[in-house]
């Protein structure tokens, strides 16, 4: 019976719903799908808003407070706009021991927002992680999706000055 | 294809590549890109250009070493590692000299011995191909012998015969349990069902491990076939791999495998020409620790909330979508094709009683040599940290190395000479985990890294049973107390009490390991607890 089930109406023109339909109907629309459907809407809009969240829900036929459960239970996925910039302190053991804290400290304090928050002009978001796997090169920072390691805070704030 | 085609498509590889006698190897797995080695590789393949047909420039997986990356190997064909001229941090300006070299003497201020501890006392297996290969050609895996272990097993052995030499292997679980790898194997087996799932768990939630990691990005196509193999084993024609989103490149690594394993015929429909099939799909986790716990992982691949539910039933009974289901560590299925190929005896013959085989550990924190080493279970921690890794930088006295991630402990000094094994780290009151081991140096404060781990704990619990969730955060409030020096005697002992009643009703593993880096640090450094007490 799902199989004739109308689809609901793309949310707006904007292109990118195309590659989040295309996730969706790869997986022929089963509600298992439903990370991956994130994951693409995120990878697509760089968040989740209110209005994506129900329309994959409509879509996969979920009630919304499933889908709303799963997208908060999960840590990498955001449901608020990210700035321009993301800046990603690992705080895993390695990065912690090799004072992650202190860099964490050094960035609240010069562009004053927590882990979590974006700067008023909306130019940078700092955010924090569990590992992301470069140990060896404590603390690792990724900087708009690029790995960084053996930085100092000095070193670090210079590097996100640069950023336009 | 049987295996005599097989080894002819390796030989036929092989050939083609026979013009080539020198190599220039760069690292290319995830932590050698982070410190610049794609414009290396660029440099290199750059000034390389035509002028030496013989020789070629190759993107490989990780060589070990990682913060002294990016690395770059110069070798003969066949060589390992070992046997090649290594170069560390590498920038492009040094393409010049390393092209002017591959006949000439070495490079002598870029190199970086290969005779040293470092790698000269590693054994391999799990990363044999580990910095050789590339890990993006499905012909250089078939041309060191690859997929043989599969064809091998399709054509000549039975299911029960795999089993058999899995479990003649000794091989245990290297995810964290240790559970015994034939065992759960032959009860998957064993179970009547008309569909049955194989998983592979590349979730690696514990932070300051990167062992999988390095598997994946490294020999992607070693992980597929134990994967095979176990399907073949245990009945199964579909199967999973769950890998965390924030290892991009391991997941295209992957991907590329499954495309060009498929195309060859060596995953998907009738594998080899034989009645088995196997559809693999990779499943993406989205941050949640505790979707590395087997049943929320399970969970998570159905679209729900990563929450653990109690066991039993177990997954070989009843896992995903309530089929029984195989779930391995991205290690332990790296372990089977050489057991496999070479026999459950042999691997039986490496390591101790009760632990066989190697151990991929991961070493980080303040010691010398960051970065991933293989060694035989039963190699003392004196050795993996003074000797392999060289120590404690900076003049600094040691002073205990953190094993298991947030399920273990701290090793202090007095233990050093332990020979690793699941048995023996249990006895110290930690465990092996699933391999990382952060060694701390004597400007840590104990206080402090158990207050580290139950935060994590604690933003990490699922938030299903009460022990857990509040029993963390109360735990996690005494701990910062402490190490305000705000918080009383009775505050300390409740801490102990809280301890045990975490660890005994938490419903997964995640709470009823919780307590064991404040239980171990408080039996290893009660005086720095006692020492933070507050006035009152
Ligand atoms: C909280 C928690 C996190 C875990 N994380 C992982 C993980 O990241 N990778 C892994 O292989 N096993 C992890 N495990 C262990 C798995 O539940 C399971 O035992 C393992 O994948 C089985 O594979 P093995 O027998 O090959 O070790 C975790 C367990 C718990 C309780
Ligand atoms: S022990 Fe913790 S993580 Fe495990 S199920 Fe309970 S609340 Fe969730
Ligand atoms: S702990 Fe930071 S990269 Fe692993
Ligand atoms: S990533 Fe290059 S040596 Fe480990």
């Amino acid at each position: 019976m799902s199989l004739q089930q109308a689809k609901p109406p793309l949310p707006s023109d904007d292109k990118r719903w195309k590659l989040v339909n295309a996730t969706m109907r790869r997986n022929g629309y089963a509600g298992h799908a439903l990370i991956e459907t994130l994951h693409s809407v995120q990878d697509a809009f760089g968040f989740l808003d209110e209005g994506s969240l129900r329309f994959v829900a409509s879509s996969l036929d979920l009630p919304l407070s499933k889908v709303y459960g799963v997208a908060t239970f999960y840590h990498l996925f955001a449901l608020k706009p990210k700035g321009r910039h993301a800046c990603v302190v690992c705080t895993g053991t390695a990065c912690y021991i090799k004072g992650a804290g202190g860099l964490v400290e050094r960035l609240q304090e010069r562009y004053d927002i927590n882990p979590g928050e974006t700067t008023e002009d909306d130019r940078l978001s700092l955010l924090t992680a569990r590992c992301v796997g470069a140990c060896g090169l404590a603390p690792a920072i990724v900087i708009d999706g690029d790995v960084l390691g053996k930085l100092d805070s000095e070193s670090l704030i210079a590097k996100l000055e640069e950023l336009t | 294809m049987n295996l005599d085609d097989l080894t002819d498509l390796a030989e036929k590889y092989r050939e083609a590549e026979a013009g080539v006698d020198r190599e220039v190897r760069v690292c290319l797995a995830a932590s050698c890109q982070s410190s610049g080695a794609v414009p290396v590789f660029d440099a290199l393949v750059a000034e390389l250009g035509d002028t030496k047909p013989s020789c070629k420039v190759k993107g490989v997986g990780c060589m070990g070493l990682c913060s002294a990356g990016p690395l770059v190997a110069v070798a003969d064909r066949e060589a390992d590692l070992q046997g090649s001229v290594l170069y560390r941090d590498v920038t492009a300006d040094d393409a010049e000299d390393i092209v002017a070299s591959i006949d000439g003497p070495p490079v002598e201020r870029l190199r970086c011995p290969t005779n040293q501890p470092f790698f000269a006392r590693q054994q391999k297996i799990v990363l044999e191909n580990a910095g050789i290969i590339d890990p993006d050609s499905f012909k250089g895996y078939v041309a060191v012998g690859g997929y043989s272990a599969l064809i091998r097993a399709l054509s000549e052995m039975t299911p029960a015969d795999v089993l058999r030499e899995v479990t003649d292997s000794g091989l245990r679980g290297r995810g964290g349990g240790g559970y015994p790898t034939g065992l759960k194997w032959s009860t998957v087996a064993k179970m009547p069902a008309t569909q049955k799932y194989v998983i592979c768990n590349a979730d690696e939630g514990d932070p300051g491990a990167f062992m999988d990691r390095a598997i994946l990005e490294s020999d992607p196509h070693r992980v597929l076939e134990g994967m095979a193999i176990a399907a073949y084993a245990i009945g199964a024609n579909k199967a999973y791999v769950y890998v965390r989103a924030e290892y991009p490149l391991a997941v295209e690594r992957l991907q590329t495998a499954i495309r060009k394993a498929k195309r060859s015929g060596l995953l998907g429909n009738k594998i080899g020409d034989t009645q088995f099939s196997l559809e693999v799909e990779i499943r993406l986790g989205a941050g949640a620790f505790v979707c590395g716990e087997e049943t929320a992982l399970m969970a998570s691949i159905e679209g729900l909330r990563g929450q653990p539910r109690p066991r039993p039933p177990y997954p070989a009974e009843a896992g995903l979508w309530g089929y029984p289901t195989l779930i391995n560590n991205v290690e332990t299925f790296a372990n089977i094709a050489p057991i496999v190929r070479e026999g459950g005896d042999w691997f039986a013959s490496i390591g101790t009683e009760r632990s066989k085989g190697t151990k991929v550990f991961a070493l980080a924190g303040t010691i010398t040599n960051t970065g991933l080493i293989e060694v035989p279970m039963g190699t003392s921690l004196r050795d993996i940290i003074e000797v392999i890794g060289g120590g404690i930088p900076g003049g600094k006295a040691f002073k205990a190395v953190q094993t298991g991630g947030p399920s273990g402990g701290c090793i202090p000094a007095q233990h050093l000479d332990i020979a690793v094994d699941y048995d023996s780290l249990k006895t110290l009151g930690t465990m092996m985990g699933s391999g990382g081991m952060i060694v701390m140096d004597e400007t840590s404060s104990m206080v402090d890294v158990a207050r580290y781990f139950m935060e994590f704990c604690m933003t990490e619990s699922c938030g299903k049973c009460i022990p857990c969730r509040t029993g963390t955060q109360q735990m996690h409030s005494i701990l910062d107390r402490l190490a305000k020096s705000q918080a009383t005697r009775a505050e300390l002992t409740l801490l102990e009490e809280l301890c045990e009643v975490v660890q005994a009703t938490s419903l997964c593993g995640l709470g009823q390991t919780a307590p064991n880096p404040v239980l171990s640090t408080m039996r290893y450094f009660r005086d720095e607890y006692e020492a933070k007490l507050g006035e009152v």
